[in-house]
């Protein structure tokens, strides 16, 4: 298999053109270089020509996550027959135990509502900014992105987190006008502040691009992780607000963990992105001021 | 490309005719020519597929099929072709713009290459070289990806190459099918 110009002959204008091609060719990759070297030492230069394309491929985007969920469900339905049964002694058992925890929680609320009180702080609720399918993620790179059918006309702005209902999912990097680009939490360079849900246990959760997160503890010395412990967000420097759950404990190393993301990504089909979380935004006067 | 228009008799394919010109409906050149671009382009739309991945598993689709075009279809495409298919590439994979444009700029001229060294080449062969590249180029996209911030692991790659390896043979069936696509005889007006 030749291509058609391999021997040109004694054609001068065959040979001027392998020569033209071999010199916008290597073009390509003087060009490349070039994007490359910009995009490594600027991330954000091209941005815009990523956020017009992907508001431009946006509705590919929602006709499959449409398609991705009633796949999904379908598939549920099955396993739910096949394991019912036993399910459903589980449940009872899970009930049971919930019930008496529920009843424990809200004496706990209250308590923590009167104390709240007694120190004079009132807590704001939070409002999602906006809620948007996952419409796309990176499958091939490994760079860990997602893409959310919710832009900056939905009021979406970089650096707020974003989060399933289950658990943190990631922050806002880029904002299209329609569609935003989320780092999830599993890539390389996302931190996420992180304690362990009981006890002070705090440290840092790294993403490893393969679905789970290298956690390093804060205080050296003895390793009190184990096994199982769920992970929630510390909200210590901002950003991200307290007690979202983060992730649950798979291996204990000798300096910290490597733990599970409990939102996967691919089991998500709504996410909400948050407002940035300041410390001082949710502990508000009592008397009725507003806030700058 | 190609062979010449006036075929001799005896000097035809098996089902050639299929794509000769027949009373009012014609190969259309515009056709042939958009066919391998648009269809890699198309497959660079696959990180809005419904597959939303916590991992990377998918194999680098449209790099496979530039591959397979340019393996079996030679001449389709362009030495310079890397550059622009590798730019919409880089607006959707999640890698730094400028990652595909730089390899798949390579990618083209080691094949040309590979082309005027080799004077034939069979099927294994064919998927030997698509073996060697795919794994060049998903190392060396992992390293500029550590460039912009990911942590080095290279075994997570392996997954992938692996998906990757065993699904070329799928995409030169994919060229053969849009080959037929790409002659296939249109109507012509007037």
């Amino acid at each position: 298999m030749a291509s058609a110009e391999r021997r040109p002959g004694f054609s001068k204008r065959a040979h001027i053109s392998i020569f033209t091609s071999y010199v916008v060719a290597t073009g390509g990759i003087v060009l490349g270089v070039v994007l490359l070297l910009v995009s490594l030492f600027s991330p954000g230069s091209f941005a815009f020509a990523r956020n017009a394309a992907s508001d431009a491929a946006r509705p590919v985007g929602e006709v499959s996550a449409v398609a991705r969920n009633g796949s999904r469900s379908i598939i549920d339905v099955i396993t739910g027959y096949i394991e019912a049964g036993s399910k459903n002694a589980r449940l009872q058992e899970e009930l049971r135990l919930a019930r008496a925890k529920l009843a424990e929680a809200e004496a706990i609320q209250d308590e923590n509502r009167r104390l709240k009180q007694l120190l004079s702080l009132r807590e704001k609720e939070i409002r999602p900014v906006a809620s948007a399918r996952l419409i796309g993620s990176s499958p091939s790179s490994t760079r860990r992105f997602a893409l959310i059918g919710a832009g900056a006309s939905d009021g979406v702005v970089v650096g707020q987190p974003v989060r399933s209902a289950t658990g943190l999912v990631g922050r806002v990097l880029e904002t299209g006008r329609r569609t935003a680009r989320v780092l999830l939490i599993t890539d390389g360079q996302s931190i996420v502040p992180v304690r362990r849900i009981k006890g002070n246990v705090a440290g840092f959760a790294q993403g490893q691009a393969d679905g789970t997160l290298i956690v390093r503890l804060i205080e050296m010395g003895i390793n009190p992780l184990e096994k199982g412990d769920l992970l929630v967000t510390s909200g210590s420097g901002g950003l991200y607000r307290p007690n979202v759950p983060v992730a649950i404990v798979e291996n204990v190393t000798r300096d910290g963990a490597v733990a599970r993301i409990i939102s996967d990504p691919a089991a998500t089909d709504f996410v909400m992105v948050e407002p940035v979380w300041q410390p001082m935004t949710e502990l508000q006067p009592v008397d009725g001021e507003t806030p700058p | 490309m190609g062979r010449p228009a006036m075929a001799l008799k005896g000097d035809r394919l098996p089902g050639e005719d299929m794509f000769q010109r027949k009373l009012n409906r014609a190969p259309s050149p515009v056709l042939a020519t958009i066919v391998p671009w648009l269809s890699i382009a198309l497959l660079s739309l696959a990180p809005l597929s419904p597959i939303i991945a916590s991992a990377p598993v998918l194999p680098p689709l449209a790099f496979m099929l530039l591959i397979a075009w340019r393996l079996f279809r030679p001449g389709m495409l362009p030495l310079w072709a890397g550059a622009p298919l590798g730019f919409v590439d880089d607006l959707f994979s999640g890698q730094p713009i400028g990652s595909a444009v730089l390899l798949w700029s390579i990618t083209m001229i080691a094949l040309e290459a590979l082309d005027n060294w080799q004077r034939w080449r069979s099927f294994w062969q064919d998927w030997a070289v698509a073996i060697v590249l795919i794994a060049i180029y998903l190392a060396l996209a992992h390293m500029i990806a550590v460039m912009a911030g990911t942590i080095w692991y290279p075994s997570l790659l392996l997954p992938q190459l692996l998906i990757s390896v065993l699904s070329f043979p799928l995409f030169t069936r994919l060229v053969a099918i849009l080959d037929v696509l790409r002659r296939a005889r249109i109507k012509v007006l007037g």
